[in-house]
């Protein structure tokens, strides 16, 4: 079978030992950011990515990979022993996964979370072995047309899904839209908006612009209201679930690694929206509907399943059309252009052992994490007590280190700080910063598919509308767009972020 | 009145940037939809921006929302001075000199600040950057700047 043979040559080059030595690094700061609070995968990525310049391709992103799932993983952990979500996706578990901690049942709540994120990020696997390269092959039959109605609605979505005002988020990705620009332009050569600084001919980097709205702008906000943060932590005991536990946690599982799986795919919402979702669905349909809230299982289960089936899942955009869909995957985009790695459809083709390697290695990182998880709880609990103001200044240097090695320019240094003012007072303004990065990482290429699109038609905008692929897309964007307008949706989006 | 802050002032940040897009695309070659120029896009993009401004702005006076709530001055100001003068030290000065200052000064934006852990956390830092980024990975970084001969 052709899939066997792809994932073989995917074991191949994730099981080297150099892979499997940098996928375990992966998931293991992956989860040491995801149990500290205050630290996102966004950051902690955009941080690490000069790092990983002296790394082979494949290795880098196996890392870079392995950083964003183990995320998930360490902030349901603190989810359910402090009652903290470390990551915005494990916001749910703390519901459930907590009071369960709270009865004296922490092991089973982290055993339901370790099972279930482990068979969902196995199903993803194959999803992403299945649906890529089909996928892909459509893809190369994309025109100019096609990628940039693929943009808008990649953009659409981001929106969508953004917390807060609809009009502040649409703001949010014309400005990205726009900084994304800056720079020499590619057509007539033009320096623009670059206010005749030689640095910024080459436009700013994205790892800049990251590390100053995620990490800087989060700093300073959390140092908004320095409260002491609670160290009780659950003793974990208990560490099997019984056979009641397990009866019980096999279907949410299998509902929300269903929900995650698909949930994860859209645009803009990685495994955030499907952990919500899959936790309001289980505790509509669950027999057990008094329990939830209460420490029921199945609201850790299916959660825990569906943000980790999520996580996964968002990489099947990034590796089959080129087209990142989160902040994390357009940081792996870049992570691919420095490489020169041209991410696309033909990525499959070209580089059939990155591609390959890369979804085997996360089935590996996943396995990784289940076997890593029990015998260092002690050290996450440990890690969870670190204060905040010993952490920060850390987090700070990484961050000014980093940015500084891209380029061994000090603009980049001053840029970040600018950067991350702005994520604060549009952080504080209820402004989303995720859908402006996407946006900035798109907007030249979004210009070039734009202005190739209408030398082709001719100057003729209506090629958009006349080419079948490119008419779906933007009806799709069209109704995604809608369905927020209409009352009903809109409250539950509400609900579903306020939860 | 203003019944929603938040919407107000994203509103004129949003104007601000767009005129200024508009403004200096001016500049620049407009060209026609068959051959759009270097204005064309962010002329585009301007104009849209300050359109979602004005929607912003006038909405503002008519529904109401959430408070802004107070800006931490203190940790703004201190958190972006020490980055800058963290670029500011780096090639002169080098890590040796930089990283404390980045440390302790944006430390000292924490109520929960000791000048004893500080300097035992910059040192710290510093030692294991060096180590870590210098010998480890290779990463080109003065450890001593220009100013001493580094």
């Amino acid at each position: 079978m052709e899939l066997l043979s792809h994932l073989l040559l995917g074991l191949q080059t994730a099981a080297t030992p150099a892979n499997l030595f940098y996928c375990f690094i992966g998931v293991f700061l992956g989860t040491a950011i995801g149990v500290l609070p205050g630290l996102g995968p966004t950051a902690t990525i955009a941080m690490l990515l000069p790092v990983t310049f002296v790394l082979p391709p494949v290795t880098a992103l196996i890392m870079l990979a392995g950083i964003y799932y183990g995320s998930q993983y360490g902030g349901s952990t603190t989810s359910i022993l402090v009652n903290l979500p470390g990551e915005a996706a494990s916001v749910v578990t703390t519901l459930d996964g907590h009071q369960m901690a709270k009865q004296g049942r922490a092991g089973a709540a982290l055993a339901a979370s370790a099972i279930g994120s482990f068979f969902a990020g196995t199903v993803a696997t194959f999803m992403i072995a299945a649906f890529g390269p089909p996928l892909a092959a459509v893809a190369l039959k994309f025109g100019p047309a096609e990628f940039f109605s693929l943009m808008i609605l990649g953009l659409v979505a981001s929106v969508v899904l953004a917390q807060g005002s609809l009009l502040h988020a649409i703001g949010m990705v014309v400005l990205g839209l726009l900084i994304g620009l800056i720079g020499a332009d590619v057509n007539s050569g033009t320096q623009r908006f670059t206010f005749g600084i030689y640095e910024l001919a080459d436009g700013i980097g994205f790892v800049t612009v990251a590390m100053g709205m995620f990490g800087l702008g989060e700093i300073i906000r959390n140092l908004e209201n320095e409260e002491e943060r609670s160290v009780l932590v659950a003793k974990v005991t208990g560490l099997w679930p019984t056979n009641e536990d397990f009866k019980r946690m096999v279907a949410p599982i299998l509902r929300g690694t269903f929900i995650g799986s698909a949930l994860g795919v859209l645009p803009g919402s990685g495994s955030i929206l499907g952990s919500f979702a899959a936790y309001s669905i289980e505790k509509k349909i669950s027999k057990n509907q008094d329990q939830f809230g209460k420490g029921a299982i199945e609201g850790v289960a299916a959660p825990e399943s569906a943000n980790n089936a999520g996580a996964q899942t968002s990489f099947i955009p990034l590796l089959t059309l080129g087209i990142p869909s989160n902040p994390v995957s357009a940081l792996m985009v870049g992570a691919m252009i420095i490489h020169g790695i041209q991410p696309g459809p033909s990525v499959i083709n070209e580089q059939p052992s990155l591609f390959w390697g890369m979804i085997v290695s996360m089935w590996i990182g996943n396995f990784f994490l289940v076997v890593l998880n029990y015998p260092l709880i002690g050290m996450w609990v440990r890690m969870i007590r670190i204060p905040y103001h010993l952490l920060y200044p850390g987090i700070l240097v990484f961050c000014a280190i980093g940015v500084f090695s891209l380029k061994n320019a000090e603009i980049d240094i001053y840029l970040m700080a600018l950067f991350g003012v702005l994520g604060y007072v549009f952080s504080k303004l209820g402004c989303e910063p995720a859908p402006m990065l996407l946006a900035f990482i798109l907007g030249p290429l979004m210009e070039e598919y734009l202005r190739r699109a209408l030398l082709l038609s001719r100057g003729d905008p209506l090629v958009f509308v006349q080419r079948p692929i490119s008419l779906t897309l933007l009806v799709l964007a069209a109704l995604a767009m809608c369905t927020v307008l209409i009352p009903a949706f809109s409250k539950t989006r509400e609900e579903a972020f306020h939860e | 009145m203003i019944r929603n802050f938040k919407d107000f002032w994203t509103g004129l940040i949003y104007m601000f940037f767009g005129t200024s897009a508009v403004i200096i695309a001016r500049d620049y070659g407009m060209g026609t939809a068959l051959r759009m120029g270097p204005a064309y896009f962010p002329t585009v993009l301007g104009s849209l921006l300050v359109v979602i401004g004005v929607i912003a702005v006038v909405r503002s006076f008519l529904q109401s929302g959430s408070p802004v709530g107070g800006f931490t001055v203190k940790g703004m100001v201190l958190v972006v001075t020490s980055t800058l003068a963290f670029g500011l030290l780096v090639k002169g000065a080098g890590l040796v000199v930089a990283l404390p200052v980045l440390v302790i000064s944006s430390g000292y934006a924490s109520q929960r600040f000791r000048w004893g852990t500080a300097l035992g956390l910059a040192a710290g830092l510093t030692l294991f950057c060096v180590l870590v980024f210098l010998k480890g990975l290779g990463v080109p970084l003065p450890i001593w700047g220009s100013w001493f001969g580094g």
